[in-house]
């Protein structure tokens, strides 16, 4: 089967890449663009660790073709500068580390989801600690720093 | 490291240690610039994937592997009859301690578990080699294979045991006692097999130069690994390089040596490629061995007061691996007359369990603390009380010295802090609209361990300091800690303190495991820096010359005597030198003859109080868990910040352990069957409260700085404080693990 040329933006670097078509987003980076920021913990979107931003969205790269996102905008951990990550730093919202580019990428792009309006199943009428669980909980933290993680998400609020 | 340096390192370490200091790795971690295993770059790298066996026990007759290489990409297909020979392990070689199971793989055409590896894919690319791998077809002779646990239990032979671990212990009659005690429970719990999870999964990239190997893995145990590889390779431990920077958590899976790390290696080797195998998650399942399920009977009998007359607690656990310490807090926690503990395992034809996260302890106090609390129900007294009147002075079993007991302080603080005053005893009276509330306490405990850890201390005349061990970046805050004592040891600010970590060229350091990380290589960094001031007060002039460590201070980036003293760059300027640089060595001998002379004359643990809040919906039996708080004695703390995520982590998995964790095993065939994050649930944020954790930090007295470790008694008494609590909320006692829904009904 051949490979298709596609191409994609990534943390402002436009790439122009030749894809197979079972490529997915994940590997393409990881492995054909070595942005390795990016992890993997599961490959079946069960734990958010390939969490990035397409056109602002979080989506897990994993889940996600490459040839899929022809023409989109990508922001990886490593085209991340927000104050997050800094929030983290203080609030230790990691140990070993695996889980947070994911971490970090969805929480940016769950704050842009609520501030849309999209809606969660807690209901509250702002950001509470309950919302950002609801809301952060495709991202598994095996070390289990999730009192640090709310921490930090709400230093930025 | 002898006691007189330890009392000189206690005297100077007041400021840096304790701190809340950020972690020194922590920009790398947030800006995704750390490198885990998988993540460096080779060119030519080529990419493998593992075929499993489908079968338990058997033998492969046939191996087809036609329609796997005739896939574009793909270089080679290992199997039993075309792959290199690794070595035998040796009971000789050091390296064979960390062996994750005893299968010769690919070396042979046996089945011992249903998703052995029995073949290894290298392509170009990972997709080539994982759909290559699904091609391979194999036929097998199928044999007879134990899989079931429970059904194997009836069936167990007695644990042995050795100086460290023991299993079995007795102190009077205690069936005896139990039968004419007043007031008894007598109870049978069951816990289920889990899986470690660390969310990176395993992986190994593996390069060779002739016969000189780099390997980047992630590990718990460099220094072993590294033995272990020239082992089996046939080459000199000096050839072998492994590099392990960063570990993307490891709770026991990432100790031993797995098939993942070996056949990545082969595979290389083989190919003449550099290689990588990045396990997928169900992978990790089949190769990596997890925590085991157990059987545990707990029995108490009491006298009308509640003083214990009797204590029984015995284990059926799986054999394989470590052998876990299921019934370790039973010598130790409670002053019973009589007591009678024996541990047991039953053969299976399934992958080794091996050691998870406090492996016994975690369970075993699932189990005691639970019986506790329903001694406490029978006797109608407040569980605390209880705990507090069964207190001993000395260690039950022995009669020797706590080097360090700190239970009464733990409870009392904790059940201040908790509100455990306003706990309603009877049970799901404190109602919160639909969700009945309840309250439970358990006891922590793990045992305090100190490993060999080699170390190198260089000071140069800058002032700026570096310390070298190959210590593993796991989640702990290694380099962060040793670089905060060795700023105390030597009096110079956090700043100018740099840790090398991660890399078997590095002096040896001790395996991620046991909670014995930070106190073993602290125990290597101070006798490394005193080594250190020693040569630096030789080449000193007056009034330091001729001093010994101990007469000076060091601070201010110098030493001092009185009020006078010099910088460190003074001394070296004046001395012509650039630097001075220490070592230490890891003395296996001194270990083990300081572990058996410490276990004579002191028990040494961590322990805590773990108090917690669930709500549980009156009509679905889901459980909250509402509120946490946890009083833990673990000596001194070296960093507050990560000592409490260190902590708090362990209660995470606690809750899991509780309420969600099990790994399912296919009794008729010994799969696995929810190898994935999916199936199998950790906690997540939403499971998850504010988790509130103190410590008493009060420096041990028979340790370096006095640490007793903060890795693994976080997780102890978890799943019993939650059980308890459903208790107080529902009225009844879940005897086996998880707590799911259904059990409530
Ligand atoms: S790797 Fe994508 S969700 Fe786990
Ligand atoms: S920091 Fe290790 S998994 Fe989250």
């Amino acid at each position: 089967m051949g490979v298709t040329q596609i191409r994609m933006k990534v943390n402002g670097v436009t790439e122009s890449l030749d894809v197979e078509p079972w490529a997915s987003l994940l590997d393409t980076l990881r492995e054909r663009l070595g942005l390795t920021g990016t992890k993997k913990g599961c490959d079946q979107g069960a734990c958010g660790a390939c969490t990035v931003l397409a056109d602002g969205v979080r989506i897990n790269a994993c889940l996600a073709l490459a040839v899929q996102y022809d023409g989109s905008e990508i922001t990886t951990v490593e085209g991340v500068d927000h104050p997050l990550q800094q929030a983290f730093v203080r609030h230790d919202g990691f140990q070993c580390g695996y889980c947070t580019p994911g971490q970090i990428c969805s929480a940016i792009g769950m704050l842009a989801e609520h501030a849309a309006g999209m809606p969660s199943a807690v209901g509250a009428s702002g950001l509470t600690e309950d919302e950002i669980r609801e809301r952060m909980s495709g991202n598994l933290c095996r070390c289990g720093a999730y009192n640090g993680i709310l921490d930090a998400i709400k230093e930025v609020l | 490291m002898s006691t007189e340096v330890a009392e000189a390192g206690r005297a100077e370490a007041v400021r840096q240690v304790g701190r809340p200091a950020d972690r020194f790795d922590a920009p790398e971690k947030v800006t995704g610039r750390a490198k885990y295993a998988a993540e460096f770059p080779y060119p030519d790298l080529a990419y493998a994937a593992l075929v499993h066996s489908t079968v338990a026990r058997g033998r492969i007759t046939a191996l087809d592997a036609g329609a796997a290489r005739a896939v574009r990409g793909v270089i080679e297909v290992l199997t039993h009859e075309n792959a290199p020979k690794m070595r035998p392990l040796s009971r000789l070689n050091l390296g064979s301690f960390v062996k994750g199971t005893n299968v010769d793989y690919l070396g042979t055409d046996q089945v011992h578990w249903n998703g052995q590896p029995i073949a290894v894919v290298v392509a170009e690319t990972p997709e080539a080699a994982r759909h290559a791998a699904s091609l391979v077809r194999v036929t097998y002779e199928e044999l007879p294979a134990k899989l079931d646990f429970a059904a194997e239990e009836p069936h167990a032979v007695p644990q042995k045991g050795n100086a460290i671990m023991r299993s079995a212990a007795d102190k009077g009659d205690a069936h005896a006692a139990l039968a004419a005690a007043p007031v008894k429970v007598d109870l049978r719990f069951t816990t289920p097999p889990q899986n470690h999870n660390a969310i990176e999964p395993h992986a190994t990239t593996a390069f060779w130069q002739g016969d000189r190997l780099t390997v980047h893995d992630t590990t718990q145990s460099i220094a072993f690994l590294r033995k272990h590889l020239a082992m089996r390779f046939g080459v000199p431990e000096r050839n072998v390089r492994v590099l392990a920077p960063f570990v993307g958590g490891g709770f026991g899976g990432k100790g031993m040596v797995w098939a993942g790390t070996l056949l990545a290696v082969l595979a290389a080797r083989a190919t003449g490629r550099p290689v990588r195998l990045a396990l997928t998650r169900e992978s990790v399942y089949h190769t990596v061995g997890g925590r085991t399920p157990t059987v545990q009977r707990v029995a108490l009998g009491a006298d009308r007061d509640g003083r214990l007359t009797a204590l029984i607690h015995t284990s059926v656990a799986r054999s394989g691996g470590m052998p876990g310490q299921v019934t370790a807090a039973s010598r130790h926690l409670y002053a019973a007359e009589t007591v009678h503990l024996r541990q047991s395992l039953v053969d299976l034809d399934l992958l080794p369990p091996t050691a998870m996260r406090a492996p016994g302890e975690a369970i075993g106090t699932f189990a005691l603390e639970a019986a506790v609390d329903e001694l406490a129900w029978e006797l109608g007294v407040d569980p605390i009380e209880l705990r507090m009147r069964n207190e001993p002075e000395r260690d039950p079993l022995t009669g020797r010295a706590f080097s360090h007991r700190m239970l009464r302080e733990a409870y009392a603080l904790g059940a201040e802090r908790f509100g455990w005053r306003e706990r309603d005893p009877r049970p799901g009276a404190m109602r919160d609209g639909r969700w009945l509330v309840g309250m439970g306490v358990a006891t922590a405990y793990h045992p305090s361990l100190i490993m060999p850890a080699a170390a190198t201390v260089r000071l140069g005349a800058d002032g700026t300091v570096l310390v070298r061990c190959g210590l593993h970046e796991i989640g702990v805050g290694a380099a962060t800690a040793q670089a905060q004592i060795a700023a105390d040891a030597l009096g110079v600010p956090l700043e100018s303190v740099r840790v090398e970590v991660g890399d078997s060229d590095l002096p040896a350091g001790p395996m991620a495991g046991g909670s014995a990380q930070t106190a073993s290589a602290a125990a290597g960094v101070l006798a490394a820096c005193d080594k250190l001031k020693r040569q630096v007060l030789a080449l000193a002039g007056p009034p330091l010359r001729g001093r010994k460590p101990e007469e000076v201070q060091a601070r201010d980036g110098g030493l001092h005597v009185g009020g006078s003293g010099m910088t460190y760059a003074e001394i070296l300027a004046g001395a012509g030198r650039d630097h001075v640089e220490a070592a230490v060595k890891a003395g296996w001998a001194r270990f083990l003859a300081r572990t058996a002379r410490d276990g004579r004359r002191w028990v040494r643990a961590a322990s805590g109080a773990q108090f917690c809040e669930v709500r549980v919906d009156a009509d679905t039996g889901e459980v909250r868990v509402s509120r946490w708080l946890g009083v833990f004695d673990v000596g001194r703390v070296v960093n507050a910040k990560t000592a409490a995520s260190q902590l708090r982590g362990g209660i995470v998995m606690g809750i899991g352990l509780a309420l969600s964790e099990q790994t399912l095993v296919d009794p008729r065939t010994g799969r696995v069957v929810n190898p994935s994050l999916a199936e199998y649930h950790v906690p997540v944020h939403a499971d998850i409260p504010r988790i509130d954790v103190h410590y008493l930090d009060d420096p041990d007295p028979t340790t370096p700085l006095g640490l007793l470790g903060v890795g693994e008694v976080g997780i102890t008494g978890v799943a019993a404080a939650v059980a308890n609590a459903v208790r107080h909320a529902t009225g009844r006692r879940v005897l086996d693990l998880p707590i799911t829904l259904d059990k409530l009904l």
